[in-house]
Formats: structure tokens, C-alpha cells, sequence
């Protein structure tokens, strides 16, 4: 039978559960002691879209080298569900393992003579140790934890500093989760040889890092960019978005004085009266966002296109989700590549931030605010469930004190009352951003908004050329939003004219993916989009290479149409890899499509040339 | 070129109200309605209430959606803000505007479609929420603005000016904001100025949602013989039950009123709503009576008008929490919070952050 060797800190491991049984705090468990070991970790759930009994799966890659991506391979399996076995059992890499809970033999687990399976009998021991039908599920789950701490050779006392940390207000619980975990750790100590070689040896690449999802970095992001209206309809997954705002605010925006909450959180009737909401929020000087998924994309549309013509500043989060349609709500792409940047009927075009980690979805929260009240106009920032929802090993996020707020072209009192006549859609300062004025302020300051045709000095109108005029500096507009939006990252350290262009999530999987293909001899340069308008060094690098691989998530290559019709590159450069599975990107896709492209094999390349065995830090 | 602003030439003995303010200084842009169309009867009468109410004209917040009668928020006011939204959707403007600052008096106004039809969602929801506003329904049983097509107030067997009959029941905007609870109801008619000013003085000096639903003639697509909402038909059949009249605080209730002839009705500022009864059978305080007064009235036809439900505790204390009371919001308008009062700075962050090391 083939053994893994040297496998210290580099390994994927993948929980096999049903839903509702409390398996989420044992694979948080995991995932945090192996993190605070110094080494780092990625956490990836695939949860069904319903609340109890289903299968979920919980995906954890230890990785000396950093890599955080999906590896594509699964070293060790841990099978709690019967239900999954077959699938299971099949997905395990050669030479990998399998535990399962032995308390029922299991024939469709033997099957492969590959893979080495280890049996413990969970429920037994636990029925035999814990009393209630409740607590011997929970309590089964917290066991196989303690079996894989002996597997991987886990610190129990850095498992018993987490769970106290959880369960400060009730240590009770802390005492009778080391009981199911010793009882996993000692059974797993007397019956396999422990360690395995995939184990976990202390290092020290964690320091300065948090593991955060991409949700909650991105309410933190709101609560310090000063939002105070935030209006949502509920729907997966952006829900932990608007529950994580919420609980933030909850904590750090009361009065101390009065109690007073200094933020309206407003769950809506729907996604329309959610935007609708929070345009009428920012137009009256609050910033206010809303968080949702491609269906509600589709329902904010009319309202989006208002807050374009009218010139209304709104921040919307969409964590997108598999579509079309309800599509596979717990599942991620990124498939509203399109849907956003050309939302609603007419002539509009939008602002959109794509954030590649949590640490981004704070930042690009707090520049989205920005943006949206410097430009006057909507701003959407999208992430995606593999972003939003999953926990990611990031920068600790810092936040500069001496940060304001950038209001944009707001008057005052004093300023209006000096003005001989307020125009609020006039060019004055040529950059294609009118002044704006609130209301309450000054009645020389009052206009109409509208979304009906409006002249740039805010009447009505059907007259053409007063309609063009204001159209006309609408695109003036968008070249100073090109100036001011978060520039594409560019490493061109791959010293080739082959370059990978891409956005968001699929950023870690193509970071890897590179140094797989330079370990063969393969060097690709890279340029991650940041933002829509494309800034300028976007154009500069698309020409500046000869065969560009578009990687997305979504089958019809919304990012690469994206690119064909807002840069003047040749489509004939420009070759897509489409993962859209709905399972996060991993880094073997990426390399097994750039060398199936006959004009980037190895051979063809300057350098090595000969495949080595096998990637340093892989398992293509 | 310069110019040299032209001096409005007011004359010294028009009227001026507590702001030394005309009427003229609350009217908007020219009307570019039908001659003779309802909405611009209400429109005059929102003018004349704002003047009587004194309001700092920046401090009115015009809201509405689409259709000739959202159209007239630009016909007010003119030195407030307004906002014409999309169709059906003022209400989830008006939510976000006022949750920005609850210091400004919110007006908004909408049509039969836009409420009834596309809007009606959003209609509800912001009486559920008790959203502190003057909602106002120019109610003439058609879309005016797409040429005359029902709409969802239009009542069973009217006809329309083609000739077809309506055969679908009407959704009486009253009937439901009283059935969601709204703890201010009002109807009225665009011909009945004297009736119709106090009522918009009232609902704009009520805390939380005030629903008032004008029945406002099309003069142009349901004025005809054969339309339940036409002005001959509108005149016969609408029944004034309670008359509402509106007394500022610091005015006394004195001579106009005999003993038990009308019931004062306190608002939260202290200025009173006197209510009188033309109805003997109907009582504006019970709201499940109110409610089988009006549709046992609509049943053969009759619209109940005037103030026909109030919640005597204005809809604030002990009574329906106020949106703003609901969400715990500052006196002070969240727009105006300042930013180091949102923000928990770099040592917070650290703080936060502890549980994600
Ligand atoms: C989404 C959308 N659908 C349709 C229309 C067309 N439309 C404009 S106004 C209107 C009806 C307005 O009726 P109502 O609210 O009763 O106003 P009225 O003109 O009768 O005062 C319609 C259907 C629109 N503007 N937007
Ligand atoms: S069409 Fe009807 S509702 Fe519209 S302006 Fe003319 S009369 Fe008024
Ligand atoms: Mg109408």
C-alpha cells in the first residue's frame, strides 16, 4: 500500500457530516488549534441550502507554505455520514486515509486497498459516556476531533484554551468537550499509530494574522466607515453580513449617555424596498448600504438605475451565489459579473469592487462609501459565498485613525446661502461631479430629484440636447471613477508573455497554481481586477502580453466579455478557464487548464523543461 | 452679463404666517396638469396647510413615485428637497429618508396606482413600521398618466370611458390602513377644500404614519357618465361623517364648539384635533366600529370622509411605537452624528479583533 511521506503541515482534510449536528464547532475547533500552531490554514464549508439532515462537508488545508486555496485533493477523510460513504470514500487521494465511526461495521468503506481506514466507534463510546439523545450527537462530533488531535498530533491544552475561550460563560461545557475529545484521543493513542505522517508540527507563519470570513470583515468594515442605515431582505449568503453589522453595532454605537442606537438596521419587505431604502438614506445623508445575492441584484435593478441618473450614492454588497434562478444557494460563483456592472434598463454603468479576501472586504467596504459619495452614484462591492462565508487566513486589519470619512461634493449651509442659485447637476469643476446639497439645510439649496429626464439645472426636461448634456457628463463621470477606484495587483514576476488575468476569489488558487507551473517550468505573469471601471494599467497589461488565460467562476465568461467590451483587447488573446461547479476554484484546475493549452506546455517554454515528479507544495 | 435678481413684488397686506412667510412662498412650479384635474385642488390645499402650519419650507420633504399625481410634489414647496422616486416605490424612499433624519416633516404623495397596484407592498409595510409621515393617495380610480386604464380603485360596475365595466372588487386604501393598524386614517375629496385643509393640518402634526386618500376626478380618462369617481358622481355620493378641525396649541378651544357637540383630540405637541360628529352613529376613537361604519357605508356606495380613525394617544405614547421609538434611534438625526462618534478607532478594532486571533 502506498504511504504518504513528509506530509508535515501540508495536507487537505475533509469532514463528512450532516447538517444541524453541532459538527461546525468541532471543525472550528480543528481548524483554529492547527491556526494558533503557527501554520497556516484555510476552512471551507459546503453546506446544503437547508437547516437540518442533509450532508455537509467541512474542508480543512494545512499548508506550510500558505497556500489557501482548495488543493483539489483530500489526504484524510473523515466520514460521520453513512449516507455520503460511497462519495466519500471515493474522493480520497491514494495513499490518504479515511476514519469512520466504527459503532456499525461498514463494508462500502473497504473497498479501496489504497487508502488506509481507520475505524473508531464513536457513538458507542459516547452513548456509553454522555446521557441525553442531544448531547451524544454533539458529543460524537466533538470526539472525532479528539481522534484526529491524535492523528495529527494537536496540542490538547491549545484545544482546551480555545474551548474556554468559546464557552467563557459556561465552563461546565468546556469540561465535558475535553471528555469527548480525550475519549477520541486515547482510543485513536491505543489503536493506530499515531502519528500520522500528514501531522501538524509547531511553526511560526501566523503571527500578525486573524482568520476572519469575508462577511464579517466587511460589516466591520461598514461600522468604521461611519454607515449608520442599513436596510436588507434576507438571503444566502449575505445574511452573516447584515447579523455581523448588527452585532457589531449592537456593541460599539451606543449612547452611553441615553442607550440611543447611533445605526437603523431595517430588515425590508424585499430587496427593492431594501435599495430603495437605502437611496433614500444616502440622498438624505446617511451612509447606508444593504447586502444580498444575485436574486436580489435582479429585483434592485429599476432602483439601481434611479440612483445612476438621479446621482445618489448607495453601497451594496452582493456575496454572490450559484445561479440562475434560486440556482444552489449555498454554493459560490461568481455569476453577476454582468448583472452588476450593467444593472438596469438604459444607459448605466456601475462602480463595482471585487474583494479577493476578508482582509479586501473591509478595506473595499470603507472605499466604497468613498467612492459612492464622491462620485455621487451607486458603488457595488462583490464578493461571493468562498469569500464571504468561509473562515480565510489574513492580515490582522488595521485601521488608520486619522481616516475621515470623503463626503464628496456636499454644501453647507454657508456655502449655499452665498450661491446666487443652486444647480445640482452643473459641471463645475470639470471632473464630471456635480455639487449636491441635503436636505433640511437651506431652502436656496432644495432641488428635485428625479429619474425623469432633468436638465443640469435640475428641471425636468424632454428637451434633447438638455437630456445629452447631463448623459454626456455622466461619462465624464465615469473617466474621473477610473482615476479614483483601487488599481488592478500585478506580478509580473512569471517574466513571460503568457499572464492570467482574473478577479476576487480565485485569487489564492492562481497564486498557487503559479508556483506549481514555475516548479515545472511554466512562468505565467498575473493581473488581478480590482474594480469596474478598469483602471488604466488594466489596458497596459492586456497588451503588454501575447495568450492571456481569463479565470472565473461562471460558465459563460462574464469577466472576459467584460473585458472584450470595456479595453480594446483582441479577443482571439484571450482563453477562458470556467470553474463553475460551485465548489470553491482550486488550484489544480488552474494548472491543468493552462497546460492543456498546446502553446504553453512546458517543452514550448524557456527554462527547465522537464515535469519534476511532483509540485513542491502540491498534489496536481 | 450680469444680472440683477428681480425683486418679488408682494403687497403689504397679504397674510404672513408665524415665519412672516406668504401662502405664495409655499407654492412650487407650474402645474403642467389637465385643466380642471383633482390633483391640483390638493395641491393648493397642501399649500394652504403648510402656510397655516408655519413650516420652515426646507425642513418639507417631498416624496413620490410615478403618475400624474406624484407628479405635483415639484407644484409645492418649492424650497423644499423632493424626490420622485420609481413607480410604487416611495414608501422604501421615504423609510431610508426618514430613518436619516427624523427632524423633517415627510410628505408624501402617490396616486391610486402607484399605491394600490405596483405599490401596495410597500404601502403596507411602511404602516406596519408606523413610519413618522403624511402619506397622501390622489385617488381618481385610473392611471391618468398611461390614459385611463383601471386601477385597483376602481369600483365594481363603473365604467370606463371606452365603455368597459369594471368588474373586479376595489382595495379601499382606508379600509386597509386601518386593518394594519395605521393610527391615522382620513378621506376626503379634492372638491372640499374646507374639509380638506384641516385634515392635511392634522395628519402633518401626527406622529408616526397618517394616511390620507383623497378622491381626486380625472378630469380627462373618468370624468363621464357611468364613473364611480367622477366629480357628479363623487359630489352625490360622499358623506362627510366627522369634521376635523385643526387647533394649534396655543389657540383655546373656545365658542365654535357647544358642550359635547365635538371631542378634542390631543396630538403630541400639544395642538388639538376637535372632532365633530356628523355621523351620530360613528365613533373616529373605536377603530373596529370605524371600520364596519365605512365598509357597511361603501356597501351601498357612500364614502365616509373626514378624520375616520385616530388613535387619541397619536399613535406614540402607550400607544404604536413610532418607527424611530422601534429602532432606539438619537434624538439627533443619525445624518448629523459625527464620524468619531461611529467609529471604534485602532484600539477598538484591536479589541475586536481578539476573538479572530
Ligand atoms: C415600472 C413601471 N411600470 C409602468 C410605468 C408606467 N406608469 C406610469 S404612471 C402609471 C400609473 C399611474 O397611476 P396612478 O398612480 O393612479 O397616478 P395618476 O396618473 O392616476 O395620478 C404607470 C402604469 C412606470 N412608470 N414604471
Ligand atoms: S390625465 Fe387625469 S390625472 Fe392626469 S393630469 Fe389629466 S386629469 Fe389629472
Ligand atoms: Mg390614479
Amino acid at each position: 500500500m502506498p504511504t504518504v511521506t513528509n506530509r508535515i503541515n501540508d495536507f487537505t482534510i475533509k469532514i463528512a457530516t450532516v447538517n444541524g449536528t453541532g459538527s461546525a464547532s468541532a471543525n472550528t475547533l480543528l481548524m483554529k488549534s492547527i491556526f494558533r500552531s503557527g501554520i497556516p490554514v484555510m476552512g471551507k464549508n459546503y453546506f446544503p441550502s437547508n437547516i437540518q439532515g442533509l450532508p455537509t462537508w467541512y474542508e480543512i488545508r494545512v499548508s506550510r507554505e500558505g497556500h489557501l486555496a482548495r488543493s483539489g485533493a483530500i489526504d484524510l477523510m473523515v466520514a460521520m455520514n453513512a449516507e455520503t460513504y460511497s462519495r466519500d470514500v471515493k474522493e480520497v487521494s491514494s495513499g490518504g486515509y479515511l476514519v469512520y465511526d466504527s459503532t456499525w461495521p461498514r463494508p462500502v468503506l473497504l473497498g479501496r486497498s489504497d487508502i488506509t481506514v481507520l475505524g473508531a466507534p464513536l457513538a458507542r463510546m459516547c452513548n456509553e459516556a454522555f446521557n441525553g439523545v442531544r448531547t451524544r450527537i454533539l458529543m460524537k462530533n466533538i470526539c472525532y476531533a479528539g481522534i484526529l488531535a491524535a492523528l495529527l498530533d494537536l496540542d490538547l491544552e491549545r484545544i482546551r484554551e480555545l474551548l474556554a475561550e468559546t464557552y467563557a460563560k459556561k465552563p461546565q461545557l468546556v469540561e465535558s468537550n475535553m471528555k469527548a475529545i480525550g475519549l477520541g484521543y486515547d482510543y485513536a493513542r491505543q489503536n493506530f499509530s499515531c502519528p500520522l505522517p500528514l501531522k501538524i508540527e509547531k511553526m511560526d507563519r501566523t503571527g500578525g494574522h486573524i482568520m476572519i470570513d469575508g462577511n464579517t470583515a466587511a460589516a466591520l468594515g461598514c461600522l468604521f466607515a461611519g454607515a449608520t442605515v442599513a436596510a436588507w431582505y434576507p438571503i444566502t449568503p449575505s445574511t452573516s453580513l447584515m447579523d455581523a453589522f448588527k452585532g457589531f453595532c449592537d456593541r460599539n454605537r451606543i449612547d452611553p449617555r441615553t442607550g440611543a442606537k447611533r445605526f437603523a438596521f431595517i430588515q425590508a419587505e424585499d430587496e427593492l424596498a431594501a435599495i430603495g431604502m437605502v437611496i433614500g438614506a444616502s440622498w438624505n445623508g446617511c451612509r447606508s448600504f444593504t447586502a444580498t445575492s444575485g436574486p436580489g441584484i435582479s429585483l434592485m435593478n429599476e432602483f439601481l438605475g434611479l440612483a445612476y441618473y438621479a446621482e445618489v450614492p448607495a453601497v451594496i454588497f452582493d456575496i454572490q451565489r450559484v445561479g440562475p434562478s434560486t440556482g444552489m444557494p449555498t454554493r459560490t460563483q461568481q455569476c453577476d459579473v454582468m448583472a452588476c456592472a450593467y444593472a438596469s434598463h438604459g444607459d448605466t454603468r456601475h462602480i463595482c469592487l471585487y474583494p479577493a479576501n476578508p482582509e479586501e472586504c473591509f478595506y473595499m467596504a470603507g472605499q466604497a462609501f468613498d467612492l459612492a459619495e464622491r462620485l455621487q452614484t451607486p458603488v457595488m462591492v462583490l464578493s461571493d459565498l468562498d469569500v464571504g462565508m468561509n473562515d480565510w487566513m489574513c492580515r490582522e486589519l488595521k485601521w488608520d485613525d486619522a481616516y475621515r470619512p470623503d463626503r464628496g461634493k456636499v454644501l453647507d449651509k454657508a456655502q449655499i446661502e452665498k450661491l446666487e442659485k443652486f444647480h445640482r447637476f452643473l459641471d463645475k469643476d470639470g471632473d464630471g461631479i456635480p455639487y449636491r446639497t441635503l436636505p433640511g439645510v437651506h431652502p436656496k439649496g432644495a432641488y428635485f430629484a428625479r429619474g425623469s429626464g432633468h436638465s443640469q439645472y435640475g428641471a425636468y426636461t424632454e428637451d434633447s440636447a438638455e437630456y445629452q448634456i447631463v448623459l454626456d457628463r455622466l461619462v465624464k463621470k465615469w473617466a474621473t471613477a477610473k482615476k479614483l477606484v483601487p488599481r488592478a495587483v500585478i506580478d509580473a514576476t512569471g517574466g513571460s508573455d503568457i499572464g492570467i488575468v482574473s478577479l476576487g476569489s480565485c485569487d489564492s488558487a492562481i497564486r498557487e497554481a503559479m508556483a506549481i507551473l514555475k516548479a515545472r517550468g511554466v512562468g505565467v505573469n498575473y493581473m488581478r481586477v480590482r474594480s469596474f471601471p478598469f483602471s488604466e494599467d488594466v489596458e497596459r497589461f492586456l497588451a503588454a502580453h501575447r495568450l492571456l488565460f481569463v479565470v472565473e467562476q461562471n460558465r459563460d465568461a462574464q469577466f472576459r466579455a467584460l473585458l472584450t467590451l470595456e479595453t480594446a483587447v483582441e479577443k482571439s488573446k484571450l482563453r477562458s478557464l470556467l470553474h463553475y461547479s460551485g465548489l470553491s476554484i482550486s488550484s489544480s484546475f488552474i494548472v491543468e487548464g493552462i497546460l492543456a493549452e498546446g502553446e504553453v506546455r512546458p517543452e514550448t517554454m524557456p527554462g527547465p523543461g522537464a515535469l519534476p515528479p511532483r509540485a513542491a507544495s502540491g498534489t496536481v | 452679463m450680469t444680472f440683477i435678481a428681480k425683486p418679488k413684488v408682494v403687497h403689504p397686506s397679504l397674510p404672513r404666517n408665524a415665519l412672516g412667510l406668504i401662502r405664495r412662498d409655499y407654492e412650487g412650479a407650474l402645474s403642467t396638469l389637465c385643466a380642471g384635474c383633482g390633483h391640483d385642488s390638493i395641491t393648493a390645499a397642501i399649500v394652504e396647510a403648510c402656510w397655516r402650519q408655519s413650516l420652515e419650507p426646507q425642513n418639507v420633504v417631498k416624496l413620490s413615485g410615478i403618475g400624474c399625481s406624484s407628479k405635483t410634489t415639484a407644484y409645492f414647496v418649492s424650497g423644499g428637497h423632493g424626490f420622485n422616486s420609481v413607480h410604487g416605490r416611495m414608501p422604501s424612499i421615504a423609510t431610508g429618508a426618514n430613518a436619516a433624519n427624523r427632524r423633517l416633516t415627510y410628505i408624501g404623495v402617490s396616486g391610486d396606482g402607484d399605491t394600490l397596484s405596483i405599490g401596495l407592498g410597500q404601502f403596507c409595510h411602511a404602516i406596519r413600521r408606523n413610519l413618522d409621515m403624511l402619506y397622501i393617495i390622489e385617488n381618481n380610480g385610473v392611471y391618468g398618466l398611461t390614459k385611463g386604464q383601471f386601477s385597483a380603485s376602481a369600483d365594481v360596475g363603473t365604467k370606463a370611458k371606452k365603455g368597459e365595466t369594471n368588474f373586479q372588487p376595489p382595495i379601499d386604501p382606508v379600509l386597509l390602513a386601518m386593518t394594519l393598524g395605521a393610527s391615522f386614517v382620513a378621506r376626503s375629496f379634492s372638491g372640499d377644500k374646507q374639509q380638506l385643509v384641516p385634515l392635511i393640518e392634522a395628519g402633518l402634526r401626527h406622529r408616526g404614519f397618517a394616511l390620507l386618500d383623497v378622491l381626486s376626478p380625472c378630469v380627462t380618462f373618468n370624468d363621464h357618465e357611468g364613473s364611480t369617481k367622477s366629480y357628479a358622481y363623487t359630489r352625490e355620493h360622499y358623506e362627510p361623517a366627522v369634521q376635523a378641525d385643526f387647533v394649534p396649541p396655543e389657540r383655546e378651544i373656545t365658542a365654535e364648539y357647544g358642550p359635547g357637540e365635538a371631542l378634542a383630540v390631543t396630538m403630541h405637541d400639544g395642538s388639538r384635533i376637535m372632532l365633530r360628529k356628523l355621523d351620530a352613529a360613528y365613533d373616529p376613537t373605536d377603530r373596529g366600529a370605524a371600520q364596519a361604519r365605512v365598509q357597511e357605508r361603501l356597501k351601498s356606495g357612500e364614502f365616509l370622509t373626514g378624520l375616520l380613525y385616530v388613535d387619541p394617544d397619536g399613535g406614540v405614547e402607550g400607544g404604536r411605537q413610532e418607527f424611530h421609538q422601534v429602532n432606539g434611534t438619537p434624538e439627533e438625526p443619525l445624518n448629523s452624528l459625527p464620524y468619531d462618534t461611529l467609529s471604534p478607532g485602532s484600539n477598538g478594532l484591536a479589541k475586536i479583533l481578539a476573538r479572530y486571533r
